[in-house]
């Protein structure tokens, strides 16, 4: 489709707090995946490039609906995931703002560049719609594929349900442009679980967008005739000594991860903090991310009406990783159990290096494969921990 | 519904019986009523005559789970295959089955097995059996109308919602008129706009397989201490 033929549309831009925090909203009854593309529609999006992989496509999907109405200037389907996340570095060079989507498989192949993005200071948002990486082959939700995330030094959240799907997906084009971030922003949401569940999402007008990329406010110039590319590739610093390879790397490395933790004050600012806290103080304390936080808030509210001692920490990012927050949070609590949609139980990790007492975090439950995660397998874990007799049988 | 805080519904069915189009339906349904509604399609292959199962979950507070729905409430059989060939995603097929539930089945003839018929009796359920295929047949002209067939009777038997939910969601379904209030979907709406005779002509036959249904709910009571209730199409 030619940009002659696109529609011309006029919305009114707004600052993200505005759109956030104080646009009026109504409520709708929609997929994860229509939230996801309901987000970007209203995040003034130059471009996107994508390669379909279940369950991403159905985002992407709609993303290519919403590039049809007019509400992205360009979109196209990359060859394959390492083509596309290459095409996303490259696309940012020319100073606009940028989203793709992934699953699994896919991230795990683009990952060779996804995990460039950082050093070449690449504020895109990318949406994780989690999916099974290894073999044999599945379709379904696990989100192993998060830890492969970790250490790449993008900035990672991960979001509950469709609600929060559309508002960290919105949220994460502010927290990725700003002059003391600009790193790349990932987005994750459990695949199917909320990509293709339908739930409620209060949403804004969408002749509301949020105010357009400015490429001259960025940190690092776009490219054009005026400014031409940054030698930093032809040039490349391991092509002047070993010494200044190591010294520009190690210095370029620290402001990363400095870029990453500094992303925390935009996290207080448009998601309310990294992480949510019910009935701390209790002795028990079920601390969750993504869907596995849908699963330990339903057990919590179960425990609620039993009247149990039983607390609930939801970790919206997962980096910069909340170390101060999570150990306020668990300061009094006797056992920790950390629920999880994946083998290898990389939150747990993350919050037993996070607290003095490590001991306290129980080792699941977790499921995989794609699984669903029954709130009865976190009740188990709860009468368990507090010693009382149950009837649960798994 | 206010009797009940909760209701976990399993959907099981083969591909292409429109399994996951009346988990979005019957959610929207609910949804309508003013209650709180989930719904989560699985259709692992997706191709014909393969097991296709969703869930959809009903409360008057709000839901926070997602996933399968691992201990059901309901259960609506949409193919004998599911039982006879095992065509679920659990064998068997009333896995999790909490007590007193309810089990509606398509099908023409007993499908239950003497076990089968052992394990629901100690856990108090009942089930409805009907040939909802040949109802649809019947009414609609066509098989594809046997998904109404079945959600007409989960909501005739439950009385979750009224006739006009469904109106509202079957029409929002198949009219599209739901949320899309884009500028860009003129050339879309232009397009329905043409084909409107015939949806409208879709969502009447649609309509009248769900009041059959309703009808036929009403001549039962599923409140009986017998296991199975046998209705004639």
């Amino acid at each position: 489709m030619s940009a002659m033929t696109r529609p011309v549309l006029n919305k009114k831009q707004v600052e993200m707090n505005y759109l956030l925090h104080e646009a009026p909203r109504e409520k709708h009854f929609i997929t994860g995946a229509q939230a996801m593309s309901e987000a970007v529609k209203r995040a003034n999006v130059d471009m996107a490039i994508a390669y379909p992989i279940t369950p991403q496509s159905e985002v992407m999907h709609l993303v290519g609906d919403v590039f049809a109405q007019g509400h992205i200037k360009e979109y196209y389907r990359a060859e394959e995931e390492l083509g596309t996340m290459s095409a996303i570095a490259g696309a940012s060079r020319a100073g606009v703002r940028l989203f793709t989507a992934t699953s699994g498989p896919g991230l795990i192949r683009g990952l060779e560049a996804i995990a460039s993005w950082p050093g070449h200071r690449v504020p895109a948002v990318l949406g994780i719609l989690t999916r099974v990486i290894n073999a044999p082959l599945s379709i379904q939700p696990d989100n192993l594929e998060m830890a492969y995330m970790l250490y790449s030094g993008a900035v990672m959240l991960h979001a509950e349900n469709q609600q929060d799907t559309f508002d960290f997906t919105l949220a994460a084009f502010a927290i990725a442009e700003k002059v003391d971030v600009y790193i790349p922003v990932a987005v994750a949401t459990e695949g199917f679980f909320v990509t293709h569940a339908k739930g409620y999402v209060n949403m804004m007008s969408e002749d509301l967008v949020y105010k357009e990329f400015d490429p001259v406010a960025s940190p690092v110039p776009a490219m054009d005739n005026e400014t031409p590319p940054a030698r930093i590739q032809r040039d490349a610093p391991v092509q002047k000594s070993n010494f200044m390879s190591y010294l520009i790397h190690s210095v370029w490395q620290q402001e990363i991860w400095d870029s990453n933790s500094r992303a925390m004050k935009y996290i207080y600012e448009y998601l309310g903090g990294p992480i949510e806290v019910q009935n701390p103080g209790s002795d028990i304390m079920i601390l969750a991310s993504g869907c596995a936080a849908a699963q330990a808030r339903e057990a919590h509210r179960y425990a609620q009406e039993e009247g149990l001692s039983v607390g609930f920490v939801k970790v919206k990012a997962i980096r910069p990783f909340p170390k101060n927050e999570i150990r306020e949070a668990l300061k009094s609590a006797k056992k920790v159990i950390v629920p999880e949609h994946n083998i290898v139980g990389w939150l747990c990790t993350e919050v037993k290096a996070a607290i003095p007492n490590g001991g306290i975090v129980l080792e699941g439950p977790r499921v995989f494969g794609g699984m669903t995660l029954p709130v009865e397998l976190i009740m188990f874990e709860i009468y368990e921990a507090l010693g009382i007799e149950h009837n649960i049988k798994l | 519904m206010a009797e009940k805080k909760r209701y976990n519904i399993r959907i099981s069915g083969l591909g292409g019986q429109g399994v996951v189009t009346t988990a979005h339906i019957l959610g929207s349904c609910l949804d309508n009523a003013g209650n709180y509604a989930s719904l989560v399609p699985f259709f692992g292959s997706e191709k014909r005559m393969a097991p296709v199962e969703a869930y959809v979950r009903a409360s008057t507070e709000p839901i926070y789970e997602v996933g399968e729905v691992i201990y059901p409430d309901i259960i609506m059989i949409y193919h004998s295959q599911v039982v006879t060939h095992g065509k679920s995603y659990t064998m068997p097929f009333y896995t999790g089955l909490k007590p007193n539930a309810l089990i509606i089945i398509n099908t023409d003839f007993d499908v239950l097995t003497e076990d089968d018929t052992k394990v629901l009796e100690d856990l108090n359920a009942t089930v409805v059996q009907f040939d909802a295929t040949k109802l649809a047949m019947k009414i609609a002209g066509t098989e594809l109308a046997t998904n109404m067939a079945m959600m007409g009777m989960v909501l005739g038997l439950t009385k979750l919602v009224n006739t006009a939910h469904i109106e509202a969601a079957v029409r929002e379904r198949f009219l599209g008129n739901s949320f899309v209030a884009s500028g860009g979907t003129a050339a879309l709406d232009s397009a329905i706009e043409k084909k409107f005779k015939k949806k409208e002509q879709l969502l009447e036959a649609n309509m009248n397989v769900i009041n059959e249904t309703f009808k036929m709910a009403d001549t039962i009571d599923i409140t009986g201490s017998e296991l199975i209730v046998r209705l004639k199409v």
